[in-house]
């Protein structure tokens, strides 16, 4: 009973964030209501049982990913509203029915596949957190390693492109210095294209 | 009223074609990050949920595995993000015509 109510407020509730996320013209709006379902979907994995998933979820979505976004956004201008143009209307026909086909497929998952065994089966002697590192420092080690080398490539890449002309600071210059820095941006951009 | 799998996997896909809504019909670049963040968020819910009721922990692994991967997706693209608005001053994805094809 308990399980039953906290799903079906924890599902109205995030599908309300996304919704608005997918919806609203302004990325103020968007980025807060997706930080709220970011935390509302943690909390499926505290019923589902899965502890550090949660604890994970909370901790990467909502204090890195989306601290990440926040700070990206103070490049954009984020108060402009978000145009949205209509595309080609049989194009998104196409779309939709792709969408509809892997809907079919997704629904009809766990039925096709009810005869399955369980490769690491859950434990119930152990908390679910010592479980995780028993089996991702066992069985997952290398896809571990690998996901680690992914981020230290995905850091050094995100220093380096966002870092370009950190040098420069955009609040302390007058604006006609900052008129010129646009102006030697627009030419060495335009020699590139040549 | 017992929560089955199957609920799970309603919820996860309702979710999933939200986030499908918005990658079409977003034009700004960022709102279309928004936009796949949900797709990979709503596929972490039906991996917890198959690992919870089959009694396995490869789904919770293979969770962990997309958050990192979404993890590194978000700073990278955020880089390239703010590269092209230095350059452009624009994010939207119908003026990324550079390439002449």
């Amino acid at each position: 009973m308990f399980e039953a109510v906290a799903f079906y407020l924890f599902a109205a509730l995030t599908l309300v964030m996304f919704t608005i996320t997918v919806m609203t013209s302004q990325a103020l709006y968007a980025l807060t209501a997706m930080a709220a379902g970011m935390i509302f979907i943690s909390a499926f994995f505290f019923i589902l049982g899965a502890d550090f998933l949660g604890a994970i979820q909370i901790i990467v979505y909502t204090g890195a990913v989306m601290a990440l976004y926040a700070f990206g956004m103070m490049f954009f201008d984020t108060t402009r509203r978000v145009v949205e143009k209509r595309t080609n209307p049989r194009f998104i026909i196409v779309l939709g029915a792709i969408s509809a086909v892997l809907v079919a497929l997704i629904v009809l998952a766990p039925i096709v596949t009810n005869n399955l065994n369980a490769y690491y089966p859950i434990d119930p002697s152990v908390g679910n957190t010592q479980a995780i590192g028993m089996v991702l420092f066992t069985k997952y080690l290398v896809p571990f390693e690998l996901a680690a080398v992914m981020l230290l490539v995905a850091m050094i890449a995100g220093i380096v492109l966002a870092g370009k002309k950190m040098d420069k600071s955009l609040t302390l210059m007058a604006e006609e210095e900052i008129a010129l820095l646009h102006a030697s941006n627009v030419t060495s951009s335009t020699e590139e294209a040549h | 009223m017992e929560i089955t799998l199957t609920h799970y996997l309603v919820l996860s896909t309702i979710l999933f074609s939200i986030g499908l809504i918005g990658v079409m019909r977003r034009k700004n670049l960022l709102m279309l990050f928004f936009a796949t963040e949900i797709l990979l968020n709503s596929v972490n819910i039906g991996m917890a949920a198959i690992s919870h009721y089959r009694g396995d922990y490869t789904g919770q692994m293979f969770a962990f595995f997309i958050i990192a991967i979404a993890a590194s997706e978000v700073a990278v693209g955020l880089g390239l993000l703010i590269v092209w608005y230095k350059r452009t001053g624009k994010i939207d994805l119908d003026l990324m015509t550079s390439m002449k094809g």
